[in-house]
């Protein structure tokens, strides 16, 4: 951004943002918004009590697990689906289907099939983040140049040489994408999950706070979730840009 | 006329040894004959060029002997050996040159090597020694993108090179590089053709370009393809690369071809 000639830094924007929340927190309009500078003062507060740790460990479990479930099996599913026309038709209704469902909905059965425990929110988290893998996976094969294919077959390369050497690395762009965009929709589903399933983590945080009319507390908790989210993501984009040299030359 | 013509069906297929030979491919894609019976002798050691208006299966042709299709009739031989599929006496050279545009030209070049197991350190010796020998010794760790469209298909080349396979398929290699370039890879190739004693198949839509490069042209109509005509220009191979576009016989030869093909161009 550039404004009166001067070069700004990225995100520059987020301070006019925080300037008008500390106004409006000053000025006392709503319970709702406290100040920011008390809502990060309670950050520093909150985060070093045993209560926010380990909410923190339990979400960063079930995240991490739900995205890594999400990857090993949304990634090479989607990829077998570039590839495979009969298993393409098999599944791509279904994860069309469950790709626009609303998930939410879901929970409840959820529940029923596997408990009220770390189980149900990590299969929940999974649910949340694999379809868009699978279906960028799948759409990065589709776009593959076929004579790499021939080339790779004309070399002798095996059909596990081919999967590893040609169609991850030809559809990795794609991939990435998609794993970011799961990951954004996996924060979803594990505070959704930890709403709902089992009041555990964050979810037990803002429940905690929120009934209590904890307000700062609670917008504490949701810049934490937020800057999380948005480094993870930002990590991924970085990947993405690493790639991005061969992406639009294939 | 000096050229020795022969039919497609006719004798004197004797007087060489075939390193490939292809007898009654058919290949039908559902109602479509896209080649009929076709029968064609591919000297060793030597250039055959399939050359024919677009449609006319060459390119086809050529993915049958690489293996990389499957004939609905009829068989290929490689070195008295049929063809079940691609193989290592066989390596293909791409139009459009199909490299892995994640890697670096030293890894493109040493993939066909990678696909059979070799070592890398040996691969890369290997991969190192071919890329100089196309003339692109200092670019190893240079991605595709980095290069032009001319040193790409070097690396190309030097990738079916490297393999060290005994029959060379060329699939309208220089098609997408510049005239310029295209004239030095022709060059480059008539002294490849004489050092390497490798059988090259290289399928062209550009007629000066076969009968320039070729010791043999095979010319394919189309609907349903067959072979036309063979020619064997024999006079003006060896009188130097910078003359043969002023010969005679090489005049002659254009100019016959396009008589013969002009009635199928659209």
């Amino acid at each position: 951004m550039i404004v009166f000639g001067y070069r700004l830094p990225g995100m520059s924007s987020l301070l006019i943002w925080g300037i008008l929340w500390e106004i409006i927190g000053q000025l006392k309009l709503t319970f709702f918004v406290p100040p920011l500078s008390k809502v990060v003062a309670t950050l520093f507060d909150v985060i070093g009590t045993a209560a926010f740790q380990k909410a923190l460990f339990e979400t960063a479990y079930a995240f991490g697990a739900g995205v890594f479930f999400a990857i090993v099996i949304g990634i090479p599913v989607g990829i077998l689906m570039g590839k495979n026309r009969l298993l393409d038709e098999l599944l791509l209704p279904w994860v069309n289907v469950f790709l626009s469902a609303p998930l939410t909905a879901l929970v409840p059965v959820l529940m029923v099939l596997f408990g009220f425990g770390m189980k149900a929110i990590i299969i929940t988290t999974t649910l949340f983040a694999i379809w868009i893998i699978i279906l960028n996976s799948r759409a990065g094969v589709k776009q593959i140049n076929r004579s790499l294919v021939e080339m790779a077959h004309s070399f002798g390369a095996s059909p596990l040489d081919a999967f590893f050497k040609i169609y991850f690395w030809a559809a990795l762009p794609e991939i990435l994408g998609g794993v970011r965009i799961g990951i954004i929709r996996a924060v979803k589903g594990v505070i959704i999950g930890q709403l709902l399933i089992s009041i555990v983590g964050f979810g037990a945080l803002f429940e905690l706070y929120s009934a209590n009319f904890l307000m700062s507390h609670f917008w504490a908790v949701l810049i934490v979730l937020f800057a999380l989210a948005f480094t993870i993501s930002e990590f991924l984009a970085y990947l993405e840009r690493r790639v991005a040299y061969y992406a639009a030359k294939r | 006329m000096s050229q020795t013509k022969q039919a497609a069906t006719g004798a004197g297929t004797a007087e060489f040894e075939s390193a490939v030979s292809t007898r009654k491919i058919s290949k039908n894609y559902k109602d479509v004959e896209a080649l009929k019976d076709l029968s064609l002798e591919f000297p060793r050691g030597q250039l055959t060029s399939l050359l024919g208006p677009s449609g006319c299966g060459k390119t086809t042709l050529l993915k049958i002997i690489a293996g990389l299709l499957e004939p609905t009739s009829g068989e290929v031989e490689v070195n008295g050996k049929k063809v079940t599929g691609p193989g290592p006496d066989r390596a293909f050279v791409f139009q459009d040159f199909a490299l892995l545009p994640w890697a670096t030209v030293i890894r493109n070049v040493a993939f066909g090597l990678e696909m059979r197991g070799v070592a890398k350190s040996e691969r890369e010796a290997i991969a190192e020694k071919y890329i100089k020998d196309v003339g692109l010794a200092g670019f190893e760790q240079s991605y595709p993108h980095e290069l032009s469209g001319g040193m790409r298909q070097r690396v190309g080349l030097a990738r079916a090179l490297s393999v060290d396979a005994q029959v060379l398929l060329m699939d309208e290699p220089f098609s997408a590089v510049d005239e310029q370039t295209r004239r030095k890879f022709q060059e480059d190739l008539l002294s490849l053709v004489q050092n390497e004693n490798k059988t090259f198949i290289f399928v062209t839509h550009s007629i000066e370009e076969a009968v320039y490069v070729s010791d043999q042209i095979a010319i394919l109509l189309p609907r349903p393809s067959r072979v036309h005509e063979i020619i064997r220009p024999s006079n003006f191979r060896d009188k130097g690369v910078g003359n043969i576009r002023r010969d005679s016989e090489y005049l002659d030869i254009v100019d016959d071809i396009w008589e013969s093909l002009r009635t199928y161009v659209e």
